[in-house]
């Protein structure tokens, strides 16, 4: 079986897509429970999310670990450092975070985001060479604000006719 | 359709068709090395397509254009140029294939007589700095940073109710770009793909793009034929496709429904973003629906509102497509929406054999799309390998014609039945699937996420 990356759809090894209109490049992430996590994205250089708190309900830690030398942070979106996270030990945050990032994206992309090589049964956060390296939570709680305002985008009040190019596929199996 | 049809369409080359994409490809592969730095094998891309456009109204502003950028400056305007003419030359072979399309089909079309609305007039100048950052650093250079500053742009444009088409558009590109990086390791490129979504959107963001055009209000019986599901991470749009009986004759019309979301939000829960329960009531129990002073645009688009429709009597798609479609007059297609990629037309297919992903008649082959099926539906590859007739759009694309299932009649567990795209519009009729969805948490977690967080 050749590896199928859920995200990204295969051009065909002879380029015959190379001059198509219609083949959407990217399948829709596969479908996963958002309530501990409801936002986890492979950006700036990170693999960055949101984790609600198990004991107050208006309370979200952000959660990060960098490409570059696997720094990792987790703090409160007011900045107060998460207790858990001692040295290079991830805390029970980051754990779910990064968990979650291969529920959603698949073991081989995150791993390739990171920069690091795992086997197919084996755990992201083991294949990597962690340090503490806080960083400022503000950054990516307002990118998870932002992808929340989508929900508040009212329906459009006409055809959008730019969406021919982006006919529904199906998810990665 | 019989095999003799799909065979004078498979068979018959459209004149001029090989050579105008020859022109487009040229231009693509130049955007895909930015329009920053030009070779020779640029400069006569450019000058082709300034060539073909030589005899329309954009012969001057294309010719400029193609002048100014030979010699090194890039400006937003030589751009809007070089755009419209890689739009006109997609148009030409729109109305090319359509007219094949329609002969094929024995459809009759109405001519196009409706001229649009006025400019939105909002500013736009951020997206087209956006869009000539793009193409002068061109699709290989692409990297994160340049991807990522689109997000501002777009989060300005979904504000804005005018602009949601370009937003939607900028925000799809922006996540496949993204997708990609670093784009220059990749073997191959969708340089044709991403030429479309380019230029359609240099198109949308000029001052001078009109608003749509004035709706007229009809009156009838709107026969369901089938749903076209279109999705990126964070839109979804639902169009349905149907015939619509007036006093006045049956015409092919289209409704679309289009949603804001964001990439969690997958599988039958697209559903339950839009709020039109009468429409979807009505694909999902396979009614026609009654329709009184309903909006529609000259285009074909009905722009719904449920208080305009109410649930009417059953209606078997496949009985609409077998009795009522042959007779129904398609709209004409509003002149900027002329591409390719829009040819979406409804046909009917019977007593087919399938090989090799294809539906055979008398010999004549006409392969399914399986890549659109969407996966908010029951309609599977295999479901469409193991059917006998299908309600499908005929489309083309890359250089062939193929037709897309919307609905099927075919064999589930051994009995006949009819599955189709929208049959879970109101939640899947699978128990499995239903029992599945109900753990589906995301638009409900999202939305006390919202809110919570974006009201504290």
């Amino acid at each position: 079986m050749g590896y199928k990356d859920p995200i990204m759809i295969d051009l065909g090894t002879d380029g015959d897509r190379e001059r198509c209109s219609g083949a959407t490049l990217v399948r829709p992430v596969r479908a996963r429970k958002l309530a501990k996590v409801p936002f986890v994205e492979l950006a700036d250089g990170r693999v960055q999310g949101v984790v609600s708190s198990g004991s107050d309900i208006a309370r979200v830690y952000v959660s990060s670990v960098t490409a570059d030398g696997h720094g990792l942070s987790c703090s409160t979106n007011n900045n107060r450092p998460c207790g858990g996270l001692s040295g290079p030990y991830a805390c029970k945050h980051l754990r779910a975070m990064l968990d979650e990032a291969v529920l959603q994206y698949g073991r081989e992309r995150v791993a390739r985001y990171l920069r690091v090589e795992v086997g197919a049964d084996s755990d992201v956060l083991g294949a990597l060479d962690p340090h503490h390296a806080p960083a400022p939570a503000a950054t990516v709680f307002s990118r998870f604000l932002r992808h929340l305002a989508y929900l508040e985008v009212p329906e459009a009040d006409g055809p959008v006719p730019e969406l021919q190019w982006f006919g529904a596929t199906r998810t990665a199996g | 359709m019989r095999g003799t049809q799909i065979g004078a369409l498979t068979d018959d080359a459209v004149p001029g068709l090989a050579e105008a994409l020859a022109v487009v490809d040229g231009l693509d592969d130049a955007l895909a090395n930015g329009l920053g730095r030009l070779g020779e094998p640029e400069r006569a891309a450019l000058a082709a397509l300034a060539a073909a456009a030589g005899a329309s109204p954009l012969a001057t502003a294309a010719a400029d254009a193609v002048a100014t950028l030979a010699a090194g400056t890039v400006a937003d305007e030589y751009l809007a140029a070089v755009a419209g003419a890689r739009a006109a030359l997609l148009g030409a072979v729109h109305d090319a294939l359509l007219a094949a399309a329609d002969t094929g089909t024995g459809r009759s079309r109405a001519e196009w007589d409706a001229t649009g609305g006025d400019s939105p007039g909002v500013p736009l100048a951020a997206a087209r700095s956006w869009l000539t950052e793009l193409a002068v650093t061109g699709w290989r250079g692409v990297g994160e940073d340049l991807v990522a500053a689109s997000a501002p742009v777009v989060a300005t444009l979904l504000a804005e109710p005018r602009t949601r088409r370009l937003a939607v558009l900028l925000d799809g590109f922006a996540a496949e770009l993204r997708a990609c990086t670093p784009i220059a390791t990749m073997e191959h490129l969708p340089y044709r793909r991403w030429g479309d979504l380019w230029s359609r959107a240099v198109l949308l963001a000029q001052d001078t793009w009109p608003g749509p055009p004035a709706a007229a209000p009809v009156s009838g019986r709107l026969l369901p034929l089938g749903v076209d599901v279109h999705e990126h991470a964070t839109a979804v749009q639902f169009e349905v496709h149907g015939v619509l009986e007036t006093a006045g004759g049956a015409r092919l019309v289209r409704v679309a429904a289009a949603a804001a979301k964001v990439d969690t939000i997958v599988g039958p829960a697209v559903w339950t973003l839009v709020d039109r329960p009468v429409l979807l009531g009505a694909l999902a129990a396979g009614r026609a629906l009654e329709l009184t002073d309903m909006p529609l645009l000259p285009g074909g688009d009905l722009l719904w509102r449920e208080d305009a429709a109410t649930p009417g009597e059953p209606a078997d798609p496949f009985t609409t497509a077998r009795l009522v479609l042959p007779e129904a007059t398609a709209a004409g297609v509003p002149p900027l929406d002329r591409h390719p990629v829009r040819i979406a037309e409804p046909v009917l297919l019977e007593d087919y054999t399938v090989t090799d992903h294809a539906a055979v008649l008398d010999g004549r082959a006409l392969p399914f799309d399986t890549d659109r099926l969407p996966g908010c539906g029951p309609l599977t590859p295999e479901l469409v390998a193991a059917s006998t007739a299908c309600i499908g759009l005929l489309r083309w694309d890359a250089g062939g014609w193929r037709v897309q299932p919307l609905a099927v009649r075919t064999t589930v567990k051994r009995k006949p039945a009819t599955v189709a795209t929208a049959d879970w519009a109101q939640g899947p009729t699978d128990p499995k699937v239903a029992k599945a969805e109900a753990r589906n948490d995301a638009v409900a977690v999202l939305r006390e996420r919202a809110g919570r967080l974006l009201r504290s």
